[in-house]
């Protein structure tokens, strides 16, 4: 049975995040990840929104990492090369009372560390933002956004690269604490049977596994991860926001974040407008209790909601820029009959020692990752010893071999688009047209990854599938190219996974050597 | 004269173009044509007839002939061919018709292609041409053009346009991507479907599916009446016993990881979904069939102005846009429901484009041309010259003894007057007309002037 160190239950940002941490420093460590990629669950479905940390009690985890995260951002995504970007927010007050709130804010962000913020009024506010309502604002600069999943996968890259192992399609499903048995943590993995005997899948981890140490970073599943130890902890409440992707015509029409004053008991931050690194403006998220936390389903009347308050903040609005809707769930451990927020548990337990236990990490979980994976480090280190950070990789990797491509096609001038298609002619073959991603860009993602193939993770790495056609150009292109370049028959082509398949088989059976007279329409169109 | 530096016949032997002409950066051509579908083809035919020097086609696929490459059904060319051909063929007699203008040597071929060649953005030159980044293996190049054609054709709405509630499993598509994988890619989608929507991709892709051995669970449309023709109506579905849901709206889509489902319900009139209609109807598959918008960035970020109805750009006779020397056809234009007609189109959109290439375009004011009650557009929507001018509209929803009319207006933001109406231009009682077929009208116009034009039912 293999003994690991560490074992990190679930690679969303906060697993990842620890994962980076923690590698190169002597440990051998295993993530264990139930989805078929890093990042897959609420990592990817957020607003992707770097908070100041005004919204936290003061003294709380929730405020004290956020401001330690929202510092530790910046410079973390330069190193790895992820799209980051301080926009700066407004909260906005549109009447006395809400004014009023403004200034409890400010109070309980000047306690909680938060630089810079300022009580603006009307001049200074269009001026930040021409036709904004409302009469007053707290304006933060240092508030940001950066690309979630982007995040997400570079750090589950740095970890991978310097040695951390991942283990995706393999969901914990029991823990046995360390005791008479053992001294060690013993793990029963479930490992997908699908992902057997296919060239897209690679080798899951061992069913059985032993750790020294066990973090649980299981997001919307730590409760149950926790209970597989025998410690008690509170249930999670699954809150699902839902969302509006906006076409990218309409970038330019927000400057920052603007955001309403929250409500007293609303569980989130208010249905708002929110511009991403790429361009697209998100409209959202809702805020409702929901039973199931698998379901990221979106529903009718929030989506008719959201249109509706769309149209009204942006005039300008077309039904036709409403490219997609998504959803996202926070694991809240606030009850609906509570409502608002409770603050993060981030604790090593005394029950059971060497289990690390993270649970209700919602928002700002994405903000305090990197502030959170350093006191979880800590908390590592009174447990392990941990050696030097020697001969580490930094900056964002190469995987296999696979230099990262540090400037993206799209976003290239006239002239460096040029130079850069004569340089690989794989540049000038466009794949996805919405978004401009060229052949080199797609056969690049694909070899740097480093779990299973799917047409989620390179829609992540390379923006393909999401623009306003949404696949309906490049859906084809892209399973012809894993074909032919990789070797992956469209038959074991997946969205997300086992259980995704996109396609149910062959019209006519390939026979082989008929198949080999047939015009193969991807040759050409490859070459 | 320019010519591209080697340029390969644009014909090749087995009939379809599927050769590249190495660009050179600078080349100078008469007429560029974005887009080598039926339309594109059939611009450069036109521009080379009426003359222009050098028309280079640009297409972003392997090949020529646009969308007609996938829709192997029949039922192409009765009107341009007086014969019933599938798509690949109709492409085919296209791309023949344009041999006249190639010949073995380049010096004496007046028409190029560009294949796998993808034109990113367009600027003006302060020399009066127009520069066309273009993008192919290997290749970045800028080539310039007096005067361009857009005939990008258009592409289908999605499951995000339309707001559909539920989850995001895989097996969902539009119909188009689906009639590409079957019938290019040899590969199946699914085994049971419901269709959304009941545009002809969606009617055709019904009996594809069926014809395969998939089983189509039903078709749902929105509207009280059908987006597709009837002929597609009858020959896709009820030849096959496929259900057609009209005036049913998709409350939920169901599955995790692959669909499972869909729940539907009927609409009440006043537009609200009955509830107590809902019901499940299992299936691996939903196709989307729920309406094309044209291809517009290009044209949008060129400066041209967009209609936002057709969502195509607005045209005057000459189906040159907003911007002088840029000009459009084909289902960038506006979405063509035969083929036939975007060729014709495309055709006089070419002879101009030639023509303003030579400096031999008139152009006057424009009058705006309004669509009123019972009419969706429209085009042109603008007129600048008088002349016979061939119009094509939509009407809003279907009908019997429909009377259209053409009748000179007063311009959007002239006052009304007391003068009595004017005779109309153009009136006709039509027995049945529905907004799933274009409507080609050919007006005389004695003089550029306002016109509006309306249509209502006549007992
Ligand atoms: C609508 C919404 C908006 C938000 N907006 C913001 C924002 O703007 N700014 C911000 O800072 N934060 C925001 N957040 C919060 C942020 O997204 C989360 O805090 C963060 O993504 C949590 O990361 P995680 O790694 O804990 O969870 P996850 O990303 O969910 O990762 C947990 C992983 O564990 C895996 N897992 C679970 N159980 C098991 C098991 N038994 N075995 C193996 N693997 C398992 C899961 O598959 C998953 O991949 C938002 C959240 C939501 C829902
Ligand atoms: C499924 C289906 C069934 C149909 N059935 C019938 C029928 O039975 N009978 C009938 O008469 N008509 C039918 N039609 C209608 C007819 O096919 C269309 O009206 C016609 O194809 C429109 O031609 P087009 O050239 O405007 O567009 P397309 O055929 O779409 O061609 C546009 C071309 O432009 C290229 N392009 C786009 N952007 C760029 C760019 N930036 N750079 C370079 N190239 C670019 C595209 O690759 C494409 O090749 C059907 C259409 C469909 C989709």
């Amino acid at each position: 049975m293999a003994l690991h160190d560490v074992v990190i239950v679930g690679a969303g940002v906060i697993g990842c995040s620890i994962a980076a941490a923690l590698a190169g420093t002597g440990l051998s460590i295993l993530v264990l990840e139930k989805e078929a990629d890093a990042g897959f669950c609420t990592s990817s479905s957020n607003s992707g929104v770097v908070h100041s940390g005004i919204h936290y009690a003061s003294g709380s985890n929730r405020a004290r990492f956020n401001v330690a995260g929202n510092q530790l951002m910046e410079p973390l995504c330069r190193e790895l090369q992820v799209p980051f970007k301080r926009t700066g927010k407004l909260t906005v007050a549109w009447n006395v009372q809400q004014a009023a709130k403004l200034i409890k804010l400010y109070e309980q962000g000047l306690a909680n560390g938060v630089p810079d913020m300022q009580i603006i009024d009307r001049d200074a506010m269009e001026t930040l933002q021409p036709g904004i309502s409302g009469i007053k604002a707290l304006y933060t600069p240092t508030t940001g956004i950066v690309s979630p999943y982007e995040l997400t996968i570079a750090l589950a890259e740095r970890a991978y690269a310097n040695g951390v192992e991942f283990s995706f399609c393999s969901r914990l499903s029991k823990i046995k604490p360390p005791g008479s048995s053992s001294p060690h943590f013993r793990l029963v993995v479930e490992k997908d049977e699908r992902t057997a005997n296919s060239s897209t899948y690679r080798p899951a981890a061992n069913s059985q596994l032993q750790a020294r140490v066990v973090i649980n970073a299981a997001g919307l599943g730590s409760a149950e991860v926790a209970r597989m130890t025998g410690i008690e902890t509170p249930d999670i409440f699954p809150c699902r926001g839902e969302y509006y992707i906006l076409d990218k015509r309409l970038k330019d029409s927000l400057n920052l974040l603007i955001y309403p004053v929250p409500g007293a008991h609303s569980g989130g931050l208010g249905i708002h407008l929110t511009n991403t690194t790429e361009g697209v403006i998100l409209i959202g998220p809702s805020n409702e209790y929901i039973k199931d936390s698998e379901d990221t389903a979106t529903t009718a009347e929030i989506l008719q909601a959201l249109r509706n308050e769309g149209h009204r903040l942006l005039p300008s609005l077309d039904t036709n820029d409403f490219i997609r809707s998504f959803s996202g769930i926070r694991p809240k451990l606030a009850p609906p009959d509570e409502g608002g927020f409770r603050d993060f548990i981030i604790e090593s337990s005394p029950e059971v020692p060497g289990f690390i236990h993270l649970t209700g990490i919602e928002s700002p979980g994405l903000t305090a990752s990197p502030a959170i994976a350093e006191h979880v480090k800590e908390m590592v280190g009174q447990l392990l010893p941990l050696g030097k950070r020697n001969n580490i990789i930094t900056g964002r990797p190469p995987i296999n071999g696979t230099p990262f491509l540090s400037t993206r096609f799209a976003n290239a001038g006239l002239e460096e688009k040029a130079e850069m298609t004569a340089r690989d002619p794989d540049y000038g073959s466009i794949v996805c047209r919405c978004e401009t991603v060229p052949l080199a860009e797609i056969k690049n993602a694909v070899l740097r990854i480093f779990g299973p193939i799917t047409l989620a993770g390179i829609k992540y790495r390379t923006r393909a599938m999401m623009g306003r056609c949404q696949s309906g150009f490049c859906l084809q292109r892209i399973s012809e190219i894993l074909e032919e370049h990789f070797n992956i028959p469209a038959e074991q082509q997946t969205l997300k996974g086992p259980g995704t398949e996109l396609f149910t088989g062959r019209l006519r059976p390939l026979d082989p050597d008929k198949a080999a007279n047939l015009p193969q329409t991807g040759r050409e169109y490859s070459e | 004269m320019m010519r591209t530096a080697a340029p390969q016949p644009p014909v090749a032997d087995t009939g379809f173009v599927s050769t590249a002409a190495r660009l050179v950066s600078d080349t100078r051509f008469a007429v560029a044509v974005i887009g080598a579908g039926p339309a594109g083809l059939a611009a450069a035919a036109g521009a080379a007839e009426a003359g222009a020097e050098s028309v280079l086609l640009l297409e972003r696929d392997y090949r020529a002939g646009g969308i007609l490459n996938q829709c192997i059904h029949d039922g192409f060319g009765l009107l341009r061919y007086r014969e019933i051909l599938t798509g690949p063929e109709y492409a085919e007699r296209e791309i023949q018709s344009l041999s006249a203008y190639h010949k073995d040597s380049p010096s004496d071929s007046t028409i190029f292609l560009a294949a796998s060649t993808f034109v990113q953005t367009i600027h003006r030159s302060g020399t009066g041409y127009f520069i066309l980044y273009c993008m192919s293996s290997g290749q970045f190049t800028a080539i310039q053009a007096r005067s361009v054609i857009f005939a990008m054709g258009c592409r289908e709405r999605t499951a995000g346009a339309i707001s559909l509630p539920g989850t995001r499993p895989a097996g969902i598509m539009t119909a188009g991507t689906a009639q590409r994988l079957m019938n290019i890619q040899n590969i199946t989608v699914g085994k049971r479907a419901v269709i959304i929507g009941s545009g002809d991709i969606g009617l055709i892709m019904a009996r594809r599916l069926t014809l395969e051995g998939a089983e189509v669970a039903a078709v749902t449309e929105i509207k009280p009446f059908p987006g597709g023709l009837d002929r597609n109506i009858r020959q896709c579905l009820y030849d096959f016993d496929i259900p057609l849901h009209l005036s049913t709206g998709i409350i939920r889509i169901h599955g995790k990881k692959r669909v499972e489902g869909v729940t539907m319900a009927s609409i009440d009139p006043d537009g609200t979904l009955d509830a107590a209609s809902a019901r499940f109807v299992p299936c691996d598959t939903v196709l989307l069939s729920v309406g094309l918008i044209p291809e517009h960035e290009l044209v949008r970020d060129a400066g041209a102005l967009i209609d936002t109805v057709t969502r195509g750009p607005v045209v005057d006779q000459n189906l040159m846009t907003s911007i002088p020397g840029l000009f459009a056809c084909g289902n960038l234009l506006q979405v063509h429901d035969l083929v036939d007609y975007a060729s014709k189109e495309a055709e006089s959109a070419g002879r101009n484009a030639a023509r303003y290439a030579r400096g031999d375009v008139e152009t006057g004011t424009a009058c705006p041309v309004t669509a009123l009650h019972g009419i969706q557009y429209v085009l042109p929507q603008k007129i600048s010259i008088g002349g016979r001018i061939e119009f094509s509209l939509r009407v809003t929803a279907p009908e019997i003894n429909f009377r259209i009319q053409f009748l000179p207006g007063s311009g959007n933001d002239a006052p009304p007057s007391d003068l009595p109406p004017a005779a109309p231009l153009f009136s006709k009682k039509f027995a049945r007309v529905s907004p799933s077929e274009m409507i080609r009208i050919t007006v005389s116009c004695p003089k550029a002037e306002p016109l509006e034009v309306s249509g209502g039912a006549e007992y």
